[in-house]
């Protein structure tokens, strides 16, 4: 059985971005760049799949500019067996990623496709839907546990006020939650065996897919900021401002 | 021009960030069409009727439709979606749940967690955990948006008089089954309606001192929610977690209490109108944004306070 792992690379989740003067988007020129920390549990998850015994191949699938290859080769330490990018400068937005997969699907023919429930930069939480959709495979969202039995996918979702568990047929799409796991460190050891991995480059033209942007950015621009608030000296000051200034309680 | 919105209800009533998503609809698409798709679900569709604003409700009544598998909802909602020139659900996790399945058979892309409908295709959304604010324009025949509940004020659940039309149920896709559903019961408020919310981070040490929240949150008849670092450490159910990666609250009073104030934490609440922060860490990021801040030990304030509240 094999696994196909879309992973994105992102501004770390430690930095604070700066919106670029000219409105034009957010300053990404020097700042740390990350896999995102849901994609990293993805790998975890298939890369434990295939140390149990369940899968057999766990592929690793970026899709952007050249420097993804970092983000490929982190994917190939934790676990991956070999990686796919899917090169473009190019813009890609949520539909045009999911696209760009189930392209890959119908190529690689996984028996399942974990990928995190959103990423840190445009925070969409759609790519995994749409690619269960766009190949009309069945999804669980929010994962918090997988259990593959009996050709089937059992997950637990983390949803309102709670958990529900689903019964998949596979293939299926299953998009992580912070729960499922505690990604593991990458060892030296296991950087140097995953440069000799494979890592195959491809173009979104190859697999006959338009990627183009459809939602327009017009003007990105700092959050309304909070005017800085004050330090009360103990409870009773606080009581007293929250009933008599803001009035609260 | 009409807009479409996918209910999240419990086949008996309409879930609250439902109607804030029914007023967002009715900014961007005019007259606002509510779609319910549930098992036995005729008081829910009454109840989505008498909303202000709601011009017609469309049942999907059948069993694939009980427990709001997405291949299904959404399948329901693909097949008349194509007469709308919106579709829209609220951003909650049922509505992330079907919600990008629509946009993908429509090859329509989708806008996510909007806070404002500035034009029929022109929305604001934020991105990097809101650092920063996009104004973004969908150019698809079809704009498929989901809301944030916080940012819309919620519909009248009254007043409104919309008729009801019945659609033919579509099959069961066959691909996912409900297996079971295990819901924490209690009698606090929902978290992201709630007016007040107390929230414990890291600092609370341990999921038994978690407990000592409890207190303060009946006084104030709060929800009650944690940090991520909380919820990492296994002190609180992932389902209070606030912040980007969990759920986004605005209520009139928020209380952070032993919560560094992580970026993704300020993410989840800092649209609250009223902050207060206690920890013990003066220098924390938290009190950046706290309307009033107490450098204390908490275990020795939050009695103190519970005391205080009478």
């Amino acid at each position: 059985m094999k696994i196909l792992v879309p992973v994105k690379r992102v501004v770390d989740f430690n930095v604070k971005v700066r919106v670029k003067s000219d409105g034009s988007g957010v300053d990404v020129a020097n700042v740390k760049m990350s896999m995102n920390p849901f994609d990293e549990i993805a790998i975890e998850e298939a890369t434990r799949l295939k140390e149990s015994g369940v899968a057999t191949e766990v592929i690793a699938v970026s899709c952007g500019v050249t420097q993804c290859q970092e983000t490929l080769r982190t994917a190939m330490a934790i676990g991956a067996d070999r990686g796919i990018l899917v090169e473009t400068n190019d813009e890609l937005q949520p539909l045009a990623v999911a696209k760009l997969l189930a392209a890959l699907v119908a190529r690689e023919k996984p028996a399942l496709v974990i990928l995190g429930k959103q990423a840190i930069d445009d925070d969409a939480n759609q790519t995994g839907q749409m690619l269960a959709a766009l190949t009309d495979m069945p999804q669980a969202t929010f994962a918090s546990k997988v259990k593959i039995a009996d050709g089937r996918a059992e997950v637990t979702r983390e949803v309102d006020g709670g958990f529900e568990t689903l019964s998949l047929a596979l293939p299926a799409v299953i998009t992580t939650d912070l729960r499922l796991n505690e990604p593991r460190y990458v060892t030296l050891p296991n950087i140097m065996k995953a440069k000799k991995k494979t890592l195959e480059t491809i173009k979104p033209s190859d697999l006959g897919v338009d990627a183009s942007p459809r939602v327009k950015t017009i003007k990105v621009s700092e959050p309304p900021a909070r005017k800085s608030g004050i330090k009360v000296p103990d409870v009773a000051a606080l009581v007293a401002k929250l009933k008599n200034e803001a009035k609260v309680i | 021009m009409a807009a479409l919105v996918i209910a999240e209800h419990d086949n008996a009533h309409i879930r609250g960030a439902t109607l804030n998503t029914i007023t967002a609809a009715g900014r961007a698409g005019g007259e606002v069409h509510v779609l319910i798709a549930g098992q036995n679900c005729n008081a829910a569709a009454q109840a989505a009727a008498k909303i202000k604003g709601v011009a017609k409700v469309l049942v999907a009544d059948a069993a694939q439709f009980a427990d709001g598998l997405a291949e299904n909802v959404a399948a329901q909602a693909l097949a008349v979606a194509r007469s709308y020139s919106h579709v829209f659900a609220p951003a909650t996790s049922y509505g992330k749940n079907i919600l990008p399945r629509v946009a993908a058979k429509l090859d329509c892309a989708q806008v996510s967690d909007i806070i404002s409908v500035e034009a029929p295709d022109t929305f604001t959304r934020p991105i990097y955990a809101g650092n920063a604010i996009a104004l973004v324009q969908a150019t698809d025949a079809i704009k498929v948006v989901s809301a944030r509940p916080t940012n819309f004020d919620a519909a009248p659940a009254e007043g409104g008089s919309a008729s009801i039309e019945t659609l033919t149920p579509v099959g069961d896709s066959g691909l996912s089954r409900f297996v079971a559903r295990e819901i924490a019961r209690n009698d606090r408020p929902e978290l992201q309606g709630a007016k007040v919310v107390v929230s414990g981070g890291r600092g609370m040490g341990s999921a038994e001192n978690f407990k000592l929240l409890e207190p303060l949150a009946d006084k104030l008849n709060a929800a009650m929610g944690a940090s991520r670092a909380a919820v990492d450490a296994g002190y609180a159910p992932n389902d209070w977690q606030v912040g980007q990666t969990g759920k986004v609250v605005a209520p009139q009073l928020y209380i952070a209490i032993g919560i560094s104030g992580a970026i993704q934490h300020l993410a989840g609440m800092k649209d609250s109108k009223v902050i207060v922060a206690i920890n013990k860490d003066a220098e924390a990021p938290i009190f950046s944004v706290a309307d009033f801040g107490l450098v204390a030990d908490l275990f020795e304030a939050v009695p103190q306070l519970v005391k205080a509240l009478g």
